[in-house]
């Protein structure tokens, strides 16, 4: 038996957290007092040393992101919490936000201290609506016992955060993307480089962090890192929220160790396949990562062992399959949502993927023709890697692990 | 504004933005760095105050964040959330993205077509509910997923969508 360790989700089943004496009686803002009586730089280098990863999907170290910024500050530095969590399969910030929300802010601010920053914009999902209402609130009670606004706890340090709303676009949670539409526009990502910690929002130094990734940083300060350290697998560390949805008996919010075993989760966590049923594939990261069989789940759910089994950790988001379930009509979902959700900048992306749905609708109607499946093959060659925001190759990969893996599914459909 | 208003502006005066809505806007404006920045969360109000975007509002919205209506238009018209024209009294709103179509959306989305009498994108003829199909809520741990309105329904059923509808008078 793994241990369910509830960290992040600690207070999933509370309430009231959003008041700043509710949440303090529980051991809350320890984090940033202690952070306060640091150096910034120290507050990265503990950072760094905890071997925390970005949970936004990339597993980027965070601690090493926040030391791409300028070395001496000559424009205001903005902080973005990444709240967007349009991941298909995944469900995993809103948990946060919802019972949490001062960790959040808690987290937002010793990490506004640490990259010297005077605001943080949470831009969420336009239709969490009232979680967004939630997160104002928790920032109005932060305000008022001093903990955000000027000269938060006496120390003279000045922090303030906003909350804006999506408008129903996949696109802005690409980072980039997400400047844009801060910035009031379409939501369409830059040419990188320049990387945001050096150009971002209004041209200004910008970290974006993930929600989870920003509610790991009070836990990393309250202890230190090495305890957070020992809390995950060697190069992941702390703890991971895993979204499991689809044919599973309980589907849920699960927070383990990170790097606990996918077979594991889905068989014990999850209570195993609904019905009796056999399992077919998982989607182990959300819908951008590569589709795994019933027989490759024997995999330890941290990024590096995703990366050497083909696949991606991604946001966590584990889609479990039934033996019920034609991959081909999974396959056609799937690039309906990522021709939706195409910004339309670059051709390879918006024209190919919209081909690879043109013959897999066919396909599925009956209508294919011979070499159809090798043509989406090759078109998803050519996606991957030619377009400006990782979008293209996610979906490039994620159809043509489906089609490889399930190749037979598809050939049948030619008969 | 002119003592005899032309009868361009009478039509338009049913679409003129609250005065709650002007100062809202207002202070979004003031509370980010640049005033831009609430353009998004202004069409949000907007269509909270009219249950969609309506183009006269466009107008006065570029005058108060001091861009043009062109602007405007170009990122209206790329965020699927803000509706273009006006729709039903309740706005429901499927998730038809993988977790909720293992889980039956398919048939849900079906059920609701025969019950409300409409295609998906379609508006019953009371005007009273509207029907889009909508990519993954991020709710998918309680699939099939809807919403209506501002609000989330879960875990659905046939019963329980007869249930749901009987409440929204
Ligand atoms: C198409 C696309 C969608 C993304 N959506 C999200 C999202 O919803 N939430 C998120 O945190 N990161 C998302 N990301 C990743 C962000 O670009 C970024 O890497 C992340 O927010 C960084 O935070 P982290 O370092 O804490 O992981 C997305 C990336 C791409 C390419
Ligand atoms: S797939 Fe329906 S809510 Fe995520």
């Amino acid at each position: 038996m793994i241990q369910e360790t509830k960290v992040l989700t600690r207070h999933e089943n509370v309430s009231g957290m959003e008041e700043v004496e509710n949440y303090i009686r529980d051991g809350g803002y320890e984090g940033l007092k202690k952070a306060l009586t640091m150096l910034p730089q120290e507050i990265v280098e503990e950072v760094k040393k905890s071997f925390l990863r970005g949970r936004g999907g990339a597993g980027f170290p965070t601690g090493y992101k926040w030391s791409f910024l300028p070395k001496e500050k000559t424009k205001p530095h903005y902080l973005i919490c990444n709240a967007d969590e349009g991941e298909p399969g995944t469900f995993k910030d809103r948990v946060i936000m919802e019972h949490d929300p001062l960790l959040l802010i808690e987290g937002m601010t010793i990490s506004g201290y640490a990259i010297q920053s005077e605001l943080g914009v949470i831009y969420i999902r336009g239709e969490f609506k009232w979680i967004a209402e939630k997160l104002e609130c928790a920032i109005d009670n932060a305000r008022r016992a001093n903990l955000l606004g000027k000269n938060i706890m006496g120390k003279g340090f000045d922090f303030d955060i906003v909350v804006m709303r999506g408008a129903g676009a996949y696109i802005c949670g690409e980072e980039t993307a997400l400047i844009e539409s801060i910035e009031g526009k379409r939501g369409q990502p830059r040419v990188k480089p320049p990387f945001p910690a050096g150009v971002g929002l209004y041209d200004c130094p910008t970290i974006i962090n993930n929600v989870e990734t920003l509610a790991c940083i009070p836990i990393i300060l309250q202890n230190d890192a090495d305890a957070f350290k020992r809390m995950g697998s060697f190069q992941s560390a702390g703890t991971k929220l895993y979204g499991i949805s689809g044919h599973v008996n309980k589907p849920g919010l699960y927070e383990y160790p990170f790097g606990t075993n996918l077979k594991y989760l889905i068989m014990q966590a999850a209570g195993g396949i609904r019905n009796g049923k056999k399992l077919k594939a998982v989607i182990p990261g959300g819908l951008s990562s590569p589709i795994l069989k019933a027989d490759e789940i024997n995999l330890d759910m941290d990024f590096d062992s995703c990366v050497k089994a083909n696949t991606m950790l991604g946001s966590g988001g584990i889609i479990v399959i039934d033996e019920d379930t034609p991959i081909p009509e999974v396959a056609l979902t799937t690039v309906n949502f990522f021709v939706h959700e195409s910004c339309g900048q670059c051709i390879p992306c918006r024209e190919g993927l919209s081909k690879i749905q043109q013959i897999l609708t066919a396909l599925l109607d009956g209508k294919g023709q011979n070499g159809s499946i090798e043509t989406m093959l090759k078109i998803t060659q050519s996606v991957n890697g030619s377009t400006l925001c990782p979008m293209g190759d996610a979906a490039a990969m994620a159809i043509q692990s489906m089609i490889t893996k399930f190749r037979e599914e598809f050939d049948t459909l030619l008969k | 504004m002119s003592a005899s208003p032309s009868p361009y502006l009478t039509q338009e005066s049913e679409y003129n933005l609250s005065e709650d809505v002007v100062t809202k806007i207002t202070e979004m404006a003031a509370s980010f760095p640049e005033k831009n920045s609430a353009l998004i969360p202004a069409l949000h109000l907007i269509q909270d105050q009219f249950g969609w975007v309506p183009p006269p509002t466009i107008k006065q919205l570029a005058q108060l964040l001091k861009t043009t209506p062109n602007k405007i238009y170009g990122v209206l018209t790329f965020y699927t959330m803000f509706n273009l024209k006006p729709v039903g009294k309740y706005h429901i709103q499927i998730c038809r993205n993988v977790s909720c179509s293992l889980l039956g959306a398919k048939h849900i989305i079906d059920y609701l077509t025969k019950k409300l009498h409409i295609q998906v994108g379609e508006t019953t003829a009371d005007g009273k509910f509207t029907l889009t199909l909508v990519e993954c809520l991020g709710a998918c741990g309680m699939a099939p997923v809807m919403m209506i309105n501002d609000k989330y329904y879960e875990n659905l059923d046939e019963k329980k969508v007869d249930q749901i509808l009987k409440t929204l008078k």
